[in-house]
């Protein structure tokens, strides 16, 4: 039997390996081949733990020979986002502050994968700190797209989107602060969702901004979304700002059947600005639904203009203070030869972080200054609790939202990396869902000219994954056509 | 000139959480340098914090001591600022909405009690502690403190001099021991208290520049720190210079404040709401619950004792000043013993013997028990007050039972009568010029027989009935 298991989804070969059909161990081989195989182009893999998800592959298999119930991830390979916390490998953020760092725990959604069955493969590349909309901002390397090796495979969880459309793995974790699961799937053309605030515990998530950050999986369908959020969600008594929530069976969503459902289109988001190829494919996308029996409702989020500056204040403001601790003194880099406490510190994160990172941190230790904290972060924290009434109210008229998740296809490397306030306009379509923290999924929705996918972006109230797994199954089934491989990695 | 001091006291107290305020670490302080730590107080990169919820109980005992109000909803802010003590290089703590507000603690000074003002008590978490005698030029943190429950206590600038200022830390010790919250221990630096100090011409109402005076180590330390201030600033302003806005600390040895960091180099701590922890909400029920929980405080119990045992002002000042003495106090009387002798036998003669062997009480061999059942052997005319004095000694050092000691070494008081009338039979007969000399009107040679009677008897004669006793048997034979 040809070992093309890397090709499957996740609850395929979940389903292979309980039936054993196929052991762990030779999935896990037909994705460390594959790694093999395309990773020198792709460069999505900062670290791969060949040995160690052989063991955990082997480990599964012994389980399932003594007939234990190993998990509804049994066998499935799963990547990380460099950003989480394990015990095994380094956890740098892709960071050169924390080159080498060995964190003393597993966070808590890398622990429930794991118990669910999963077999860790590794470490994915990401832009420093998850700062970034292309994964150019890694000190690592620069993660290429599968679609296109010119072309960036959007951030700042590139490595974690590009393993899933380059079939490294089933399933990817990232972390999505503004739009970092979101809009790295729209660019190579898989599922990514981000989950409500506080549906995935952060306990063991390296933080950014910590009232916007939420973890949440890379899938190749809707169905091994549902699965690996069944695994992750719900109350962890390490994170307080975990929701006590009851969590219900994601899987009892996949269902076509959207008959009634009332799609809102903001008008905010499909303006002239908005390119009209990916207006034309979106569009498309809505139609599939509307044959369905959903219908098109007109809504109106009118703080939508503010998003991006309330967001650039917060996230910004939040990371000065969640960054300090990297500074020489307990662990990761550490400046040599400085000759007094002030020279160690100014050093260390001078020499340890790039660019991008070191303006977020200026910028953010600028809003909260005194005399100007008004001004900016408490005027921002004042219009995010708008843009979160204007979802209320739209959700009022409808069930879900419907946006493009970017404002293009993948752009060039390079293109933006020169202009920041160009490249944080990337994100103009996902980092609402942050600041209001509501659910929002990025699926599929065709090839636009140059062959690069085009994304769509399905929102909902908040804890109300369920809709969105229904209208992303509906669609999933009735879009008429399939992905397939990208070109690059045929 | 004439000035009038007005001071402002910020207290740190550390309270004794079993864990620590955001994590599960102990907070033994014993403990060897770098045990008591974790991911969490050691800010390694993708944790969390979780409130104590003992910590925000406690904060709210103590509020609620201070007669604060308490805050229904209330928040923790990030406080950020760089030093190698500090993990995360921002410290959780309160800033605009503390947990207890505008509250007031009464103190008597100079005589006079006085109302000093609680502006707020906000919790927060203590830092790390460094060292720089490890050797070789480098300096070591030490992180067991690191995340140790902290509450700050700050009060209006209504203290108006040195004993006030004395008074009113000693009268706040003493209400944070009676909760329980802390144990106050300075030289452990589970309280730290800071002094800001300005002064102004008597009658003017504006405030003069403040100083602030920090780490000093003893309360009488910020007494006399705070004479040196008010004396320095007075002198200052008379010679026409300017008081400076600066931090300064006390030299203890030499007596003098010195100036460690003006305000100019002040930080901007860049406040804002700690987006990982969710608000702090105190229902009325849950206050009401913490303040049916509060034990009698010092002032309760001082009236108490006056009114309800007859004991002065004073003596109930002494047996309440230390929870743990007013606790023995009570276990003795409830035993029956008469409320006065107890408040003698303990805060004079017991207290005698802790002072002098630098014992605490509570560690003391002589238990309420024991002390009570002395009294008792007191009160029905076993032993008498002196051989009390005997018993208590003995017990003191060996631990003994009160009645094994006078059983032990036959100290029962003799109170027959017909013992004592050949006792003293014997003594008008060995003393023949005594007894004379009595005769003949010399009544202070009666002193001296009694003595002798005693001495006789070994000191167990019932002494009234010896007196009794001798007088009539030297009448009869006369
Ligand atoms: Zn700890």
């Amino acid at each position: 039997m040809s070992n093309d298991w890397y090709k499957k989804t996740a609850h395929e070969i979940r389903d292979a390996v309980r039936a054993k059909k196929v052991t762990a161990l030779e999935v896990t081989e037909s994705h460390l081949a594959r790694i093999e195989d395309v990773d020198g182009k792709v460069k999505a893999f900062t670290d791969v733990w060949a040995d160690a998800a052989r063991n955990q592959a082997k480990a599964v298999d012994a389980r399932i020979k003594n007939g234990e119930d190993v998990g509804v991830l049994a066998g499935v390979p799963i990547g990380l986002k460099d950003v989480f916390c394990t015990k095994r490998g380094t956890t740098t953020c892709c960071s050169k502050i924390l080159k080498g760092y060995r964190s003393p725990f597993d966070g808590t959604a890398v622990e429930r994968l794991q118990n669910a069955g999963a077999v860790f493969l590794g470490k994915l590349n990401m832009d420093e700190f998850a700062m970034g909309s292309s994964t150019e901002n890694s000190s690592v390397q620069i993660t290429r797209n599968p679609w296109n090796l010119d072309c960036v495979p959007g951030g700042s969880s590139g490595g974690s989107a590009a393993a899933i459309a380059a079939d490294e793995c089933a399933i990817t974790l990232g972390s999505d602060t503004g739009g970092s699961i979101r809009q790295p799937a729209a660019c190579v053309g898989c599922v990514g969702i981000k989950p409500t605030y506080g549906r995935i515990s952060r306990y063991g998530l390296v933080a950014f901004a910590s009232s916007l950050d939420q973890i949440g999986p890379f899938t190749k369908d809707v169905e091994d979304t549902a699965i690996a959020l069944n695994v992750m969600c719900g109350r962890d008594p390490k994170d307080s700002t975990s929701a006590d929530l009851a969590v219900p069976d994601f899987t009892k969503s996949l269902k076509a059947d959207v008959s009634g459902l009332r799609i809102g289109l903001p008008k905010e988001y499909y303006t002239d600005a908005l390119n009209a190829e990916m207006r034309e494919k979106i569009m498309d996308a809505v139609k599939v639904l509307e044959r369905q029996g959903a219908k098109v409702v007109e809504v109106s989020l009118p703080h939508t203009d503010y998003a991006i500056a309330v967001y650039y204040i917060i996230c910004t403001a939040e990371a000065s203070a969640n960054l300090a601790r990297f500074d020489g003194v307990r662990y990761g880099y550490r400046a040599p030869g400085v000759g007094s406490t002030q020279e160690l510190y100014t050093r260390t994160k001078t020499d340890g972080y790039g660019p991008e990172v070191r303006r977020r941190i200026m910028l953010g230790t600028y809003v909260l200054s005194s005399g100007y904290y008004d001004a900016y972060y408490l005027k921002a924290q004042k219009v995010r609790s708008l843009i979160r009434k204007d979802f209320t109210d739209a959700f009022e008229k409808c069930d879900v939202v419907l946006t493009p998740t970017s404002p293009t296809a993948a752009f060039k490397i390079g293109e933006k990396s020169a202009n920041p306030l160009e490249m944080y306009l990337s994100d103009i379509y996902t980092i609402s869902v942050n600041l209001a923290g509501i659910p929002g999924l990025s699926m599929p929705c065709g090839l636009v000219a140059s062959g690069l996918p085009a994304g769509i972006q399905i929102m909902a109230k908040p804890f109300d994954e369920e809709t969105i797994l229904r209208v992303a199954y509906t669609y999933e089934q009735k879009r008429g056509f399939e992905m397939g491989t990208p070109t690059a990695v045929k | 000139m004439k000035y009038e001091p007005v001071i402002g006291m910020e207290v740190h107290v550390e309270l004794s959480t079993k864990s620590k305020v955001f994590c599960g670490c102990s907070t033994n302080f014993h403990a060897p340098a770098n045990s008591n730590v974790c991911p969490v107080c050691l800010g390694m990169p993708g944790v969390l914090p979780v409130i104590n919820k003992r910590a925000v109980e406690m904060s709210v005992m103590v509020g609620l001591a201070l007669n604060c109000t308490i805050s229904r909803w209330s928040k923790m802010d990030r406080k950020n600022y760089f030093y190698p003590d500090l993990a995360k290089n921002y410290q959780i703590s309160q800033y605009d909405l503390p947990l207890c507000h505008d509250g007031f603690i009464d103190i008597k000074a100079n005589g006079t009690s006085k109302r000093i003002g609680i502006t707020r008590a906000h919790l927060e978490e203590d830092t790390a502690r460094n060292t720089h005698t490890i050797g070789g030029g480098d300096s070591g943190v030490d992180f067991n403190r690191c995340g140790v429950t902290l509450l700050e206590i700050v009060t209006e600038p209504d203290i108006r001099g040195a004993e006030e200022a004395f008074a009113y830390l000693t009268e706040l010790k003493q209400l944070l021991r009676y909760l329980d919250v802390s144990d106050c221990n300075m030289e452990e630096g589970s309280l730290r208290a800071e002094a800001n100090i300005s002064i102004r011409p008597t009658g003017t109402e504006s405030f003069g520049t403040k100083t602030e005076v920090k780490n000093v180590a003893s309360f009488s330390g910020i007494q006399k720190a705070i004479e040196f201030e008010i004396a320095r600033q007075a002198k200052l302003i008379d010679e026409g210079g300017k008081v400076v806005q600066e931090t300064r600390g006390w030299d203890a040895d030499r007596g003098i404040t010195f100036s460690q960091r003006a305000k100019e180099s002040a930080h901007d701590y860049r406040y804002f709401p700690d987006p990982d922890l969710v608000p702090i909400v105190v229902d009325e029920a849950w206050e009401g619950r913490i303040r049916e929980s509060l034990p009698e405080l010092p002032q309760a119990r001082r009236a108490r004792f006056e009114s309800g045992y007859g004991l002065s002002a004073y003596d109930a000042g002494v047996l309440t000043a230390e929870k743990e003495m007013a606790d023995y106090y009570e276990a003795v009387v409830k035993q029956g013993c008469a409320p006065k002798q107890a408040a003698n036998w303990l805060s004079v003669e017991l207290q005698a013997l802790l002072t002098e062997h630098k014992q605490e009480l509570t560690a003391s061999k002589v238990t309420a028990d024991r002390l009570a059942a002395m009294l008792k052997l007191i009160e029905d005319g076993t032993i008498s007050g002196k051989i009390a004095k005997e018993v208590l000694l003995d017990m003191f050092e060996s631990g003994k039972e009160p009645k094994a000691i006078v059983e032990e070494k036959n100290l029962v008081q003799i109170s027959d009568t017909s013992a004592i009338e050949s006792a003293a039979r014997e003594v008008i007969a060995a003393n023949p010029g005594p007894v004379a000399e009595f005769r003949s009107g010399k009544e202070k040679t009666f002193g001296f027989l009694v003595g002798q009677l005693m001495k006789a008897t070994k000191g167990k004669a019932n002494p009234q009935m010896a007196n009794e006793v001798l007088r009539k048997v030297l009448k009869e034979t006369e």
